[in-house]
């Protein structure tokens, strides 16, 4: 009898020529997607070529996107995105994101394709678990590892001990994928998932579209985990067919399957969450924040940029408007999300709301860009982090929520669930 | 070998914006990120710390984002090295692949306070507080990381890997 296994031991272990592979045991896996950005391939080109490398592993695997400070906000930006464009033209690699083709990275990803189910995926870019929600192994790395890897194809893990959350009962209205993360950081702690695999699942689980659990699995790195994963179902494969690029492996865990430990959340009861200032475990429902006027909300990201996340808010906001000196700023997080919300009358309901509407990047998430906070001001923002200065002055003030908390909170110049508004 | 230097203490969940603010990333050049190393944690940092001191801080350092500009900033800037209660997992790996030194030693993390000197040896991983006397042993770094680390941080094994496949 073969020992049983999580999903994320399957996928190592498939890739790294196993059967089995023990959490805690160093492997050297096989990567069919190696992600660079703006920031993060600069550093790794530089490395790449300095030990010599002369071509990428696979031209059709290494992924670079120009999506954080893109459109360039200033020269030296730019000069960080002619790297990844020359480097891209030099190794003639096949997926280069540039200009109109550019989306935010983990919303881009999925979209077009190319990160499929059963997939090892690192990325120069911490929110890379992302595409667990399709049911691959995805985990960000630094440069130097996106270096060895864009070299070699291969990258050292330590097979992490996994955790199993199961949310059970029905989504109340308005709840998101977005709150149930956001409350499981909360319980957790940001350190609660160090190292460690952060499997989803339960019924809950099983009727959320693929957009939210994009947003679950985006913010396991928010509770310090390694990866975070569900396991492919209908919903997942529907999501996949007539995109994915490559033939894909659906893994699941085997009864019986190591855990470090299990969490159950009944998901019937609960409100719209909160991340106060400044941490994404600072967490709290709705009602209980407190009276907190903001100055800005900011809807997008590659959190909660996807074309679900913007019908959401635009649920919201049809027939309001933004409150008198709030500024709504909605980012569509890739071309095709920016063209389906026009093709569906979105843009007119944000138009209307007294939005900017700002082309895809990741902007001000990160404080780069596009809506950044001046010293004493407070922002609601869909995105994943809201630590000191990450949206700007360090005396600014981030609270993270769903679209449609932060969409009702722009129209009432406060805090806000939708249902109060 | 032993490194003598000066405490400067932090709490937990420091995260990397903190120790090197994205608004400075439009760069990679490690003198401008140390300019910059702990900004939003202690502005005053770079002006207090002296090349050869040691940031001791709480539970996971490094939170974050996977920005290798942070080890980056702390190593440009002098840093001998970081002793925390614990990492957080992309610091860690990025901190050996660009060759930060890094110990991993709650109680020495619990209990030396800021503005101590103490003594690291780097190859053993104990910490000595110079104040009380006191020792503290870090966790042994894993063998692969120690081998890692011989070779010269992970681009050199990524070298020697091309060579002898050329080869």
């Amino acid at each position: 009898m073969p020992k049983p296994q999580t999903i994320t031991q399957k996928i190592l272990a498939a890739h790294c020529g196993k059967d089995y592979v023990e959490p805690g045991e160093l492997i050297m896996a096989r990567v069919d997607i190696a992600l660079g950005n703006d920031i993060t391939a600069p550093l790794a080109i530089q490395d790449f070529h300095k030990v010599g490398a002369k071509k990428v592993f696979d031209r059709s695997r290494v992924v670079l996107v120009c999506d954080h400070f893109a459109p360039n906000k200033d020269i030296p930006s730019a000069i960080q995105c002619q790297q990844l464009r020359n480097f891209a033209r030099e190794q003639d690699l096949t997926h280069f994101y540039d200009g109109g083709d550019m989306g935010v990275e983990h919303a881009l990803l999925p979209e077009q394709g190319i990160v499929g189910p059963g997939d090892v995926i690192i990325g120069a870019d911490s929110h890379t678990c992302t595409y667990g929600a399709l049911g691959a192994f995805a985990t960000g790395v630094g440069s130097t590892d996106l270096a060895a890897v864009m070299a070699t194809g291969e990258c050292w893990f330590k097979a992490p001990e996994s955790i199993r959350l199961v949310y059970t009962g029905a989504l109340p209205e308005w709840l998101t994928g977005k709150d149930l993360i956001l409350h499981t950081i909360g319980d957790i702690g940001v350190d609660g998932a160090r190292y460690l695999a952060m499997e989803f699942t339960g019924e809950a689980i099983a009727r959320l579209p693929m957009a939210d659990r994009f947003s679950m699995a985006n913010m396991a790195v928010e509770a310090g985990a390694k990866n975070g994963i569900m396991a492919p179902d209908e919903i997942t494969l529907a999501y996949v067919k007539g995109r994915t690029l490559r033939p894909y492996t659906t893994y699941e865990s085997d009864p019986g399957a190591p855990y470090l430990f299990e969490k159950t959340y009944a998901v019937g009861g609960l409100e719209p969450q909160v991340a106060c200032p400044s941490s994404p475990g600072n967490v709290v429902p709705v009602s209980r924040v407190g009276d907190v006027p903001i100055d800005q909300a900011v809807i997008g990201s590659c959190t909660n940029g996807r074309i679900d996340d913007l019908r959401l808010a635009a649920k919201v906001l049809k027939g309001r408007r933004a409150a008198k000196g709030v500024r709504l700023i909605v980012i569509p997080a890739t071309p095709l999300v920016y063209r389906q919300a026009m093709d569906e009358g979105l843009m007119a309901i944000f138009m209307d709301a007294g939005a900017v509407i700002s082309p895809p990047t990741c902007g001000p998430c990160l404080g780069g860009h596009m809506g950044i906070l001046a010293p004493g001001e407070t922002a609601i923002a869909t995105t994943n982090r809201n630590f000191v200065g990450r949206m700007g002055h360090t005396q600014s003030k981030v609270y993270l929520a769903s679209p449609a908390v932060a969409a009702a909170s722009a129209v009432a110049g406060r805090i806000m669930s939708p249902k109060d508004l | 070998m032993e490194l003598k230097g000066q405490v400067h203490k932090f709490g937990d969940d420091v995260n990397t914006d903190e120790i090197i603010p994205a608004r400075y990333l439009n760069t990679s050049d490690p003198v401008e990120l140390a300019r910059h190393a702990m900004e939003d944690a202690d502005p005053e940092f770079v002006n207090k710390m002296q090349p050869g001191d040691f940031i001791v801080a709480g539970k996971n350092f490094g939170c974050g984002s996977s920005r290798e500009h942070a080890p980056i900033a702390l190593k440009a800037a002098g840093l001998a090295g970081v002793i925390a209660g614990s990492f957080a997992r992309i610091f860690y790996r990025n901190a050996f692949n660009m060759g930060l030194a890094i110990f991993e030693c709650p109680e020495a993390a619990a209990q030396i306070k800021g503005g101590q000197k103490i003594s690291v040896n780097m190859d053993t991983g104990v910490i000595t507080d110079l104040t009380t006397g006191k020792q503290y042993t870090s966790q042994a770094i894993p063998p692969f990381m120690q081998e890692l680390l011989t070779d010269g941080g992970l681009m050199a094994f990524v070298k020697k890997h091309l060579e002898a496949k050329s080869a």
